[in-house]
């Protein structure tokens, strides 16, 4: 970002950025900064994908891009990189190809990989923005705290359905003032909750939409050094009625990445902290915590007529998209309703994916001692891959 | 009458309403009205002591409230507080299962000074 001086454009470039170029206070200096940047998008999903449209556009040099998914049709509503014909494709593959239709005159370089402590380091250093458009806790305090140890700054976008945040993250002013970090605003996650996806909490597909381009915004003001970023501050917009706050994000004495002796002075284990199971690479097996059952084995059972009581702790409204049977308990009512659960013969719990599940068999184990539940592994969606692709994946 | 702002995540639990209205006089007495008013609310907004939970922040105006201030801040007419919790993506947030360790931010409101 430094040797943007050197920079030259060829005539197709500066015809790409001319409406750049003449806005007074962006010019070519702004440009060239552009053009020498690198920035690192970690995510390219709701936040990601707009995002990067527009850096790209932009004429960032350089994009960096990590994600390890593949495309889903549950994505397309919002992740405005990907068509219906890219489902099953790796996100990372299809963006480096859309964004070099977007401007040929960019590097992308894509890491198919998940961020982990082991990686990031590696990986972060290389760039000089970066962008956290995660969907999950601990990628989130990983993204912040390798930023602060790499003297990096950090745009962060979050949404949660109508409502999203956006802040500049250890972001060091002209005078060489740090602004606070994630740990600031919040020391620590939330604990796991008992939704832990996008089926059941949902989004509205354009609130990524808005909550990315903002961050577009900042990494290309923190790159130009035009305007203010949003650092020490924190904004918050709600699409139900329109309302935008900005508020101020302090710096809390006791965090533990800063300070004359910070306590954290390397990459811990992320899940671990967020009070997840640990996996050192997010790829191994985990023991169960509660006694499961695969789609295979419960189709086994159904098939040689044993008796066996299913029942769906999803939402009503997952529902209506999907379907395999069952008596509907909503998880958060299972404990209330535990008499219509059988004790006499095997109960198969079941949800989307098979984490809801496994909290509700959790729960009616402590509180009523049952033995005789049976999560179904990988929910609906493993029975729509292996059993019956006529139920809809979401 | 002051006005506490509801975050999305915790409008299943206040029948979808995305502000209350409360004529009490100080921080402290408004949360302890709101968490009444919507039991649910309770467990997910404080911790077993009643402190906030440390992944949740009140402002007031822009301003963070400070911990130290024990909730008995005053609060006039045409005050705004925000509730804002961390969010991530599709992941919501609720009634936690495990002890959240000592948290440092957390603002005691059910003591106040």
């Amino acid at each position: 970002m430094n040797n943007w001086k050197n920079i030259e454009f060829s005539s197709e470039e500066l015809g790409h950025y001319s409406r750049h170029l003449s806005i007074p206070e962006f010019g070519m200096e702004g440009q060239k900064k552009l053009k020498a940047a690198k920035v690192l998008a970690v995510g390219t999903g709701g936040l990601g994908a707009p995002m990067l449209q527009y850096l790209a556009a932009a004429g960032v040099g350089t994009i960096g891009i990590v994600d390890f998914d593949r495309v889903e049709a549950s994505n397309l509503h919002r992740q405005v990189l990907f068509g219906a014909s890219d489902v099953g494709r790796p996100k990372v593959e299809v963006a480096r190809q859309r964004l070099q239709e977007i401007n040929p005159h960019i590097d992308i370089e894509i890491h198919n990989v998940r961020l982990t402590s082991e990686n990031a380091l590696e990986i972060i250093e290389k760039y000089d923005v970066i962008a956290d458009g995660t969907d999950n806790f601990p990628t989130r305090y990983l993204i912040n705290d390798a930023c602060v140890m790499l003297d990096k700054p950090n745009v962060h976008g979050s949404i949660f359905q109508f409502e999203g945040q956006l802040s500049v993250f250890n972001y060091v002013d002209e005078e060489g003032n740090r602004g606070p970090n994630y740990r600031d605003l919040y020391p620590e996650p939330p604990p796991p909750g008992l939704v832990p996806s996008c089926a059941e909490a949902g989004v509205l597909g354009v609130l990524p939409g808005i909550i990315g381009c903002l961050q577009a915004s900042e990494v290309i003001k923190i790159i130009t050094g035009i305007g203010s970023p949003l650092a020490g501050q924190l904004f918050l917009f709600d699409a139900l009625d329109f309302s935008t706050r900005k508020v101020t994000v302090t710096k809390n004495e006791d965090n533990p990445l800063t300070g004359p002796e910070p306590e954290i002075t390397e990459l811990i284990d992320y899940e671990a902290f967020c009070g997840l199971p640990s996996s050192s690479n997010g790829q191994e097996e985990r023991e169960p915590e509660v006694p499961e059952v695969t789609v295979q084995e419960y189709k086994s059972w159904l098939d040689s007529n044993e008796e066996v009581q299913l029942v769906d702790v999803r939402e009503p409204h997952e529902v209506e998209i999907a379907e395999i049977g069952g008596e509907l308990i909503p998880l958060k009512t299972v404990i209330d309703n535990a008499d219509k659960i059988s004790r006499d013969k095997k109960v198969v719990v079941h949800c989307r994916s098979g984490q809801r599940s496994a909290d509700a068999i959790k729960q009616l184990q402590e509180k009523y001692g049952f033995d005789n539940l049976y999560n179904l592994k990988g929910g609906i969606l493993a029975w729509s891959k292996e059993i019956d692709d006529s139920v809809p994946q979401y | 009458m002051a006005t506490i702002i509801i975050p999305t995540p915790l409008r299943k639990y206040t029948d979808q309403n995305r502000r209350f209205e409360t004529r009490k006089n100080t921080l402290s007495e408004a949360i302890d009205q709101f968490v009444e008013e919507y039991p649910e609310v309770k467990q997910n907004l404080l911790d077993e002591d009643g402190n906030v939970r440390s992944y949740i922040k009140l402002y007031i105006g822009d301003e963070e409230v400070d911990p130290a201030e024990n909730g008995s801040l005053e609060l006039s007419e045409d005050t705004e507080v925000s509730i804002i919790p961390a969010i991530a993506g599709g992941m919501g947030w609720t009634t936690p299962r495990r002890n959240v360790a000592k948290n440092i931010s957390s603002l005691r409101l059910s003591d106040s000074a």
